[in-house]
C-alpha cells in the first residue's frame, strides 16, 4: 500500500517535472516576441534607462508610427509602408501563379503520368533544395536582359520560378493518394484533361491548396536574398527594408522603431501562423514525411 | 477511324506533357541552365560583369587563398555541427516530452513553432537586442545585482557565431520537434505496453526502442536542417552583419559579398559553386533514397 503510494506519488512529481520544462522552454521562446511587442511600446528615454524585458511605464505607439511611415530607410524617409506595399505586390501574384502552376503540374504528373513523368519530377524536387547562391548571378543578368532588374515583376518571376518545385511536391504528393478510379469514370464519361482537372479533381484539393499557399505565402514574404540581390531603393521588399532600418548607425539608436519594424514585418506571417497554423505544420513537414 | 479524329485523340495524349513543358522549362532554365553558367563564371576572369575568357581554376585557387573564406568554412562546420546537434536534440526532447499526453498540447506546439513563421531577418533584429550587452540580458542580469555577469558574445569576435547558433536554434528546433512528433505518433502503442508489461523503465523504453524507430524522421531533421544551415544568409546578415570583423562570415554571406559589393564575381562564382556541391552531397543521395522507397513502398 505504502509503495504504491509512493509509486503513484513519484508518477505525479514526473508529470510535474514534465510540465514545468514544458513551461519554461515555452517562456524562453516566447521571450524574444515579448521583448519585441514592450519595446517597440516604450519611449526611447525609457529604453536606455530600464531593462529591456519590463513592462513599458508608458506605453505609446510612436515608435509604430515612425516604423510605419517615417523611418529612413537610405535616403528616403517614408517609413515601411512603401515597401510593406511593395511585399504585398510581389507576394499576392507570386502565390496564386505558382500554386496553380504546381496543381497542374502535380495532376499531370500523378494522373497523366508519360514515359519520363518520374524523372521530371525528380528534376523539380532538386530545385526545392538549390542553395540559390548558385543562380543568383545568372538571373541577376538574365533579369537585366529581360529589362525586368529591380523591379517587383521581375522578383515575381524570380518567385514563381523557384516556387514550383515546391508546390508540384505539394500537389504531387496529395494527388497520389488519391484513387485513379474517379479519373478514370470521368474518362469514361467521356470529360477531358481539363474538364476533369476542374470539375473533379480541384474540388477535392482545398487542403492542398491552402498548404500550398501558406507555405508560398510565408517563404516569400520572408525573402531576403532575393530582394537584397535583384531591387535596389524604393522597390525593395520589407524584409530588405527593415534590414537598412536596423543596420542605420548615425546618432541614437532608436531600439523601439527597430522593434515596431520587426514587428510589422512580422505579423503578415505570424497572422497566417495563428489562423491556420495547422496547415503551416503541413507544409513544412511535406518535404520530410513521406506522402 | 477519321483523320480529324485521329489528330484530336494523338493531341489529347499530348496535351498533358505540353502543359508541363513550360514549367519544366522554366526550371530546367533557372535551375540546370544557370548552374552551370555559374559554373562557367567561376572559370573566367569576370570583376565587375561576366566576361567570356577561360582562365582554368584560377578563381578557385584564389578562393581557397583568401583568409576570408578559411573563416567562412570554419564558421560553416562550427555553426552547422552546434546548430544540427542542438535543434535535433531540443526538437526530440520536446516531441518525446509533449507526446506524454500533455493537456495544451496544441498551444504549447504553436509556442515552440511559431518562430518558424518569422523572416530570419526578423529573428537576427529581435535576437541583436536581446543580445546587446549594454542594454539586453547582460544589463538586466547586472542590474538585479550580478555585476559581473558577462553575456557580450556578439561584440566578441571568438563568440560571435555562438550568437548565430542561439538565434537559429531558436528559430529552427520547432521545426525538428514538429517531424519527430509526426513520427512518435506513428509508433504503435501496444509496442510501449508491451514493454512496459515486461518491466522496461519509460526513458529505457525511449532509448533502446522508440527513438530507434524514429530514423526515417532523423535523417530527414538532419538533411534539412543541414540544408538551412548551408544556406543561413539573412540570420547573419541581420544578426551580425558578418561580423565583428568578419568573425561570423558564412560561404553564404561571402558569396554575396564577394558578388555584389567587391567585384569579384569570379571568386563568388566559384564559392557558389562549393556551396552547391555541398548541398549536392547531402540532398542528391537523400532524395534518391526517398524517392526510390516510395516507387517501392
Amino acid at each position: 500500500m505504502a509503495e504504491a503510494l509512493s509509486q503513484s506519488g513519484k508518477a505525479r512529481l514526473g508529470r510535474l517535472a514534465i510540465y514545468a520544462c514544458l513551461l519554461a522552454v515555452a517562456l524562453v521562446y516566447l521571450m524574444p516576441l515579448w521583448v519585441m511587442v514592450v519595446t517597440s511600446l516604450k519611449p526611447l528615454d525609457e529604453i536606455y534607462g530600464g531593462s529591456f524585458i519590463g513592462l513599458p511605464q508608458t506605453v505609446t505607439l510612436d515608435a509604430w508610427r515612425a516604423a510605419w511611415s517615417q523611418a529612413c530607410i537610405g535616403t528616403e524617409c517614408t517609413g515601411l509602408k512603401p515597401y510593406f506595399v511593395n511585399s504585398l505586390l510581389m507576394v499576392i501574384p507570386s502565390v496564386i501563379l505558382s500554386t496553380g502552376i504546381g496543381a497542374i503540374n502535380g495532376y499531370i504528373l500523378t494522373k497523366w503520368k508519360f514515359p519520363g513523368a518520374n524523372f521530371v519530377f525528380g528534376l523539380l524536387l532538386f530545385g526545392c533544395f538549390l542553395p540559390y547562391q548558385a543562380v543568383l548571378i545568372p538571373m541577376a543578368r538574365t533579369l537585366g536582359i529581360l529589362g525586368l532588374a529591380g523591379s517587383i515583376p521581375g522578383l515575381i518571376c524570380v518567385h514563381v520560378s523557384y516556387g514550383i518545385c515546391f508546390t508540384t511536391l505539394f500537389f504531387r504528393n496529395y494527388f497520389v493518394s488519391l484513387p485513379d478510379e474517379l479519373t478514370k469514370a470521368a474518362m469514361v464519361d467521356g470529360a477531358g484533361f481539363f474538364r476533369i482537372f476542374w470539375s473533379v479533381i480541384l474540388p477535392t484539393s482545398i487542403p492542398i491548396i491552402v498548404v500550398s499557399c501558406i507555405w508560398q505565402f510565408t517563404q516569400i514574404w520572408n525573402d531576403f536574398l532575393f530582394g537584397v540581390s535583384f531591387t535596389s531603393g524604393a522597390s525593395s521588399p520589407i524584409t530588405v527594408a527593415l534590414n537598412n532600418i536596423v543596420n542605420v548607425t548615425t546618432g541614437r539608436k532608436q531600439y523601439n522603431v527597430d522593434m515596431a519594424a520587426a514587428m510589422i514585418a512580422a505579423i503578415p506571417t505570424l497572422f497566417v501562423y495563428v489562423v491556420a497554423g495547422r496547415y503551416f505544420v503541413r507544409g513544412l513537414t511535406a518535404g520530410a514525411v513521406k506522402g | 477511324m477519321s483523320a480529324s479524329k485521329r489528330m484530336s485523340s494523338r493531341l489529347a495524349s499530348w496535351l498533358p506533357r505540353l502543359v508541363v513543358a513550360p514549367s519544366l522549362l522554366i526550371v530546367v532554365i533557372t535551375v540546370y541552365l544557370f548552374i552551370l553558367w555559374t559554373g562557367l563564371i567561376s572559370v573566367t576572369s569576370s570583376k565587375f560583369v561576366p566576361v567570356y575568357d577561360f582562365v582554368g581554376l584560377e578563381q578557385y585557387v584564389r578562393l581557397w587563398a583568401t583568409p576570408r573564406w578559411h573563416t567562412a568554412v570554419a564558421n560553416l562546420f562550427i555553426f552547422s555541427a552546434l546548430f544540427l546537434a542542438l535543434s535535433t536534440a531540443l526538437g526530440l526532447l520536446l516531441a518525446i516530452l509533449l507526446d506524454q499526453n500533455i493537456r495544451a498540447e496544441g498551444a504549447l506546439r504553436a509556442v515552440y513553432l511559431y518562430p518558424m513563421a518569422l523572416s530570419f531577418i526578423v529573428t537576427g533584429t529581435a535576437w541583436k537586442w536581446i543580445m546587446n550587452p549594454g542594454l539586453g540580458i547582460q544589463k538586466v542580469v547586472n542590474d538585479l545585482g550580478w555585476e559581473t555577469f558577462r553575456f557580450d558574445w556578439i561584440t566578441d569576435p571568438r563568440m560571435a557565431i555562438y550568437t548565430v547558433v542561439i538565434a537559429g536554434v531558436w528559430q529552427s528546433s520547432g521545426f525538428a520537434m514538429a517531424i519527430f512528433l509526426a513520427g512518435l505518433r506513428g509508433v504503435d502503442n501496444s509496442v510501449i505496453k508491451a514493454a512496459q508489461i515486461e518491466g522496461a523503465s519509460l526513458p529505457l523504453i525511449y532509448r533502446q526502442i522508440i527513438i530507434p524507430m524514429l530514423r526515417p524522421a532523423m535523417l530527414s531533421v538532419i538533411v534539412l536542417l543541414s540544408y538551412i544551415a548551408i544556406k543561413s544568409f539573412d540570420l547573419v546578415l541581420a544578426l551580425t552583419n558578418a561580423g565583428p570583423g568578419a568573425a561570423t562570415e558564412l560561404p553564404s554571406t561571402f558569396m554575396f559579398a564577394a558578388t555584389f559589393r567587391r567585384n569579384q564575381m569570379g571568386v563568388g562564382a566559384a564559392s557558389a559553386v562549393m556551396m552547391l556541391m555541398t548541398v549536392a552531397a547531402i540532398i542528391v543521395p537523400y532524395l534518391y533514397s526517398e524517392l526510390r522507397e516510395r516507387d517501392n513502398g
